[in-house]
């Protein structure tokens, strides 16, 4: 390989780049539009779920008990209703999710030891969130009841009882249980593989297009002058993404970064390396502009989103998924990236990813050197 | 034969190429000596492109083979475009790219050394004309601009042989013509010149011509060797109505061939002094207005037309019996 030509190739490929409007939208443009988009609507916390309230007993009792859901941050009161047909409109309206019906006997039957019934309705079309937003309440309820046991018992024994088990949970590496702190790290690996395997995609199939790969070909130029040629533009491309990714996670979406950014550069050239020998060695067996460009989307946009532990946990997967997942480069970047945000770990954990990550770069890139011939047809 | 010819500097042996079922290139031997204008003419399809890339490595043959500046077409192609300068049939410039960036990436890709890179940069503007345009977008420039631009990308490293397929394709008469002076500069240089082209006046151009035709090469020689090489004469009518005379002269005893040439025809016959009365009362009897038919000497395009007529004649019989 000689640096002369390499060099040539590569500012060729500059200068195609900022001349191309539409490589400057997909290689710049469009990264930031999916970071934005996706870090917004791919939150997967449950909070302020509007709830409609009829407390059909206003009592103390059960002002009680409505109090502790009005003040808790999972649920936001939508509206009061005192019969079921402006709870029913509500819930049609998507105004509120959830209704909490308190019975007229309420405060009657605690008193009374009697067991009591609190009506909770729940609009399932979204299961998830109706599923997520039934546990808080059953926690409230929970925590009611045993106060209110506590009290009974305190009365009946004249002294200060303490209850008997207390849970204290404590949730490492995510404290707040903010789903977008594992999501901007996925996103940055799907979204860095998508572009940067469809920057390259078009590159090697374009000058086949336009005739001027005859051209290259009869000349001395050899095919991994060519290859690393073309990738030097694009590696700057993916680095800038990465960068702009990185920041606006930090400071758009409050993403707090934990490991080391040294150990972070490097897994991440090494990572654009696979995903853009990738789009190489798709864009020189699909030769045309529109089927590479095709191919490419279709083999890293859904394994990347899908298969790669990003969106859906590997561990859930039936076993054949799961063994599928090994060969997606994006699951070992994912892997990597939720490592330093949020566990902060070093090589000494994330050695075998990087290690994996090498072997697709390497295999790729040879496979491209491979399939490339100076030859017609 | 011209294996052990020092001076010989491409050589095809039995070159031979199918795709499928189809022979794009049927065992053709030729040779082409060091400083020599080499044309290579056909219609489109006779296998002229074919040909062409085999010599440049672009394409392996299928049987046969040929050397370039001495290194074998099969085994060493890459030793071969080292040494070559190559213009492909489409303008294969980067047309996002300026007239110097065009420039300066064939000169890094040739390796040139800063200092004759320099040098190199400013003779293929001067030779292109493009001194006004050196930052223009290549994509803007004209056709003629273009081709030649295109020819000093593909000569900027100096080669000792260059091949040239169509390079006067869609380019005005104008164009064309300054286009051959800096071929016969580039020749007189000692520079091999392999061009092809279906243009017949460009053929007399040339000092050797090879004429090849539904793969096979059928005619070899300088432009007055084939020109010497018919031996039917030639006889021209001038008439208004070329279509109907066209008609009426086929059927006439002793026409071998006629075909539309220009403002007239052009008859094909054995002995002229005997067509032409014959031709002349013919016409006359159809009531057509035409010129007095006079035997002419026969130019580049009708002793082609003339051969290629003759194979076919000759080849037909051949496929009737094969059936």
């Amino acid at each position: 390989m000689k640096l002369q030509r390499i060099r040539a190739v590569a500012r060729k490929e500059f200068l195609h780049v900022l001349r191309d409007p539409r490589s400057l939208i997909m290689g710049l443009a469009l990264p930031m539009l999916l970071l934005f988009m996706f870090g917004y609507a791919l939150t997967l916390d449950v909070d302020r779920v509007p709830l409609m309230i009829w407390d059909q007993s206003a009592t103390p009792e059960s002002r009680a008990l409505v109090d502790r859901f009005t003040g808790s941050r999972y649920f936001a009161v939508a509206g009061r209703a005192d019969n079921y047909r402006t709870i029913e409109r509500a819930i049609d309206n998507r105004d509120a999710l959830m209704a909490l019906v308190v019975p007229s006997g309420f405060a009657r039957d605690l008193e009374a030891n009697r067991p009591v019934a609190v009506q909770m309705l729940v609009d399932g079309s979204d299961s998830n969130t109706a599923t997520i937003a039934l546990g808080y309440a059953e926690y409230i309820f929970a925590g009611y009841a045993r106060e209110v046991r506590l009290e009974e018992l305190q009365r009946r024994g004249g002294r200060t009882l303490r209850p008997p088990l207390a849970v204290e949970p404590r949730v490492w590496f995510n404290a707040d249980m903010l789903s977008r702190n594992a999501v901007v790290p996925g996103l940055i690996a799907v979204i860095m593989m998508v572009i940067a395997a469809l920057l390259t995609s078009l590159t090697v199939a374009r000058e086949w297009e336009s005739g001027t790969m005859e051209q290259l070909i009869a000349t001395p130029l050899t095919g991994p002058e060519l290859i690393v040629g073309k990738l030097v533009p694009y590696m700057c491309i993916g680095v800038f993404d990465l960068l702009l990714s990185v920041l606006i996670g930090r400071y758009v979406f409050e993403v707090p970064f934990r490991g080391a950014w040294p150990l972070l550069m490097g897994l991440s050239l090494l990572y654009l390396v696979v995903a853009l020998s990738l789009g190489m060695l798709i864009s020189i067996v699909g030769k045309s502009q529109f089927v590479s460009s095709q191919f490419a989307m279709m083999a890293t946009l859904l394994p990347a989103f899908l298969l790669s532990g990003f969106v859906f946990p590997i561990e859930n997967m039936p076993g054949v998924l799961q063994m599928l997942t090994h060969i997606i480069p994006a699951r070992y970047f994912v892997t990597i990236l939720r490592g330093l945000y949020l566990k902060g770990v070093g090589p000494a954990v994330l050695w075998s990813e990087a290690l994996l990550l090498a072997l697709f770069g390497a295999v790729f890139l040879a496979l491209a050197v491979r399939k490339f011939k100076k030859k017609i047809g | 034969m011209t294996g052990t010819d020092s001076s010989a500097v491409v050589v095809l042996h039995d070159l031979e190429r199918r795709f499928g079922d189809f022979v794009a290139v049927n065992r053709i031997n030729l040779s082409v000596q060091r400083g020599e204008i080499f044309g290579f003419l056909g219609p489109n399809g006779a296998g002229k492109s074919t040909t062409i890339r085999m010599l440049c490595g672009l394409l392996t043959p299928s049987a046969g083979g040929g050397s370039v500046a001495g290194f074998d077409i099969n085994t060493a192609p890459e030793q071969i475009k080292e040494r070559i300068g190559y213009m492909s049939q489409k303008f294969s410039l980067y047309e996002d790219l300026t007239v110097e960036e065009n420039i300066d990436f064939y000169a890094g890709i040739y390796k040139l050394p800063t200092a004759r890179r320099e040098e190199r940069k400013r003779w293929v503007i001067a030779m292109a004309g493009l001194e006004e345009h050196r930052q223009s977008l290549t994509g803007t420039l004209s056709g003629g601009w273009k081709q030649r631009l295109a020819l000093g990308c593909a000569i900027i490293h100096e080669p000792p042989i260059i091949f040239l397929d169509e390079p006067t394709a869609g380019v005005d008469p104008i164009s064309r013509r300054s286009f051959w002076e800096l071929i016969y500069q580039l020749a007189d240089a000692g520079v091999t010149v392999f061009v092809t082209t279906h243009y017949m006046d460009e053929a007399e151009y040339c000092d050797c011509l090879g004429l090849i035709y539904r793969g096979e090469l059928i005619a070899l020689g300088t432009p007055e060797e084939l020109k010497g090489a018919m031996t039917e004469e030639l006889v021209e009518v001038a008439c208004e109505q070329p279509q109907e005379a066209l008609f009426i002269v086929e059927g006439l005893p002793g026409v071998q061939h006629a075909a539309l040439f220009g403002r007239g025809l052009h008859v094909v016959t054995a002995r002229a002094g005997e067509a032409i009365p014959v031709i002349a009362t013919a016409l006359t009897a159809a009531g057509l207005r035409t010129g007095q038919p006079e035997r002419i000497v026969p130019s580049l395009e009708d002793v082609f037309v003339s051969l290629i007529e003759a194979r076919d004649r000759q080849t037909a019989p051949q496929v009737e019996v094969a059936r």
